[in-house]
């Protein structure tokens, strides 16, 4: 195994373990600080795999950005008084169950491959070049994804600003 | 040579699965959203090791849209919790089966 293998299965391991953490636990704050941990391993990750524009977007948007504003929610909502917070084994078994063996089928899917062998090999996606390239051929794309993300803060906006603390009994607008 | 490139499928599919339970397991919509973004981050994850098994930067340029996009989601979806736990002082999502507002 080469030295990048390792530095690959290591990641590997950290991430898992820490979005494990993080889904098992039963208080919010708990869950989002181990997910921090997943997001900066697969940060790093992606810039083993040669996306090192890609990784500093994973740490400033989702272990930055994505994070604090969970963190802020859970601080504007009071989580302490709230009951059994997971649902009853019987529910969620089965699903797990076929969860479980879609996984299985997919693995023995990719690991019977007859390209199965072919390894990745190192290479580095230089951040100048995927710029250029994101803003030369997939210009639309990026004004449509500007375009969701005003409607996605107008939305947030009209939604903040109170008018949900009407009852559900009260007085039904015209 | 990393690693046969189908760990790094698997490993996206663990993520994946992790994910997934994450909103099954958890009576609790914050949680769930949590979820989403695992699920959002295993995806991203499957599209950077298919880019470098295949040498092009389209891929590259899709994980910068997921990322976008799972921004907004998550904007919007924490918005709508915090509007629906005003209405009802709940984030349990069977509490939520009142499509009258």
């Amino acid at each position: 195994m080469t030295l990048y293998g390792t530095i690959f299965y290591i990641l590997a391991a950290a991430l898992v373990l820490s979005t494990a953490l993080a889904v098992t636990r039963r208080h919010p704050v708990h869950a989002i600080v181990y997910l921090v941990l997943s997001f900066w391993a697969s940060a790093l990750l992606f810039y083993l795999l040669g996306a090192p524009l890609l990784a500093a977007f994973e740490v400033i948007i989702y272990a930055g950005a994505v994070m604090v504003l969970f963190l802020f929610v859970v601080m504007m909502l009071k989580l302490e008084k709230l009951p059994e917070s997971r649902f009853s084994v019987a529910q969620w078994v089965p699903a797990g169950l076929l969860s479980l063996l879609f996984l299985v089928v997919g693995g023995l899917a990719v690991l019977t491959d007859p390209q199965a062998g072919v390894g990745l090999q190192t290479a580095r996606a230089e951040p100048r070049a995927l710029g250029r390239f994101v803003f030369e051929k997939y210009w639309l794309p990026v004004e449509m994804i500007s375009l969701l993300l005003l409607v996605a803060l107008i939305a947030a906006i009209n939604l903040g600003k109170g008018r949900g603390r009407r009852k559900i009994s009260g007085d039904v607008e015209s | 040579m990393i690693v046969p490139y189908g760990h790094g499928f698997i490993l996206a599919g663990v993520v994946f699965l992790l994910g997934l339970m994450c909103i099954l397991v958890h009576r609790n919509l914050i949680m769930t959203l949590i979820g989403v973004e695992i699920m959002m981050n295993a995806a991203t994850i499957a599209f950077v090791t298919s880019a470098l098994l295949w040498r092009r930067m389209e891929e590259q340029a899709f994980v910068l849209f997921i990322i976008g996009v799972a921004a907004a989601e998550v904007s919007v979806g924490l918005i709508l919790i915090v509007t629906a736990y005003r209405r009802t002082g709940s984030l349990d999502p069977d509490r939520f089966n009142i499509l009258k507002w």
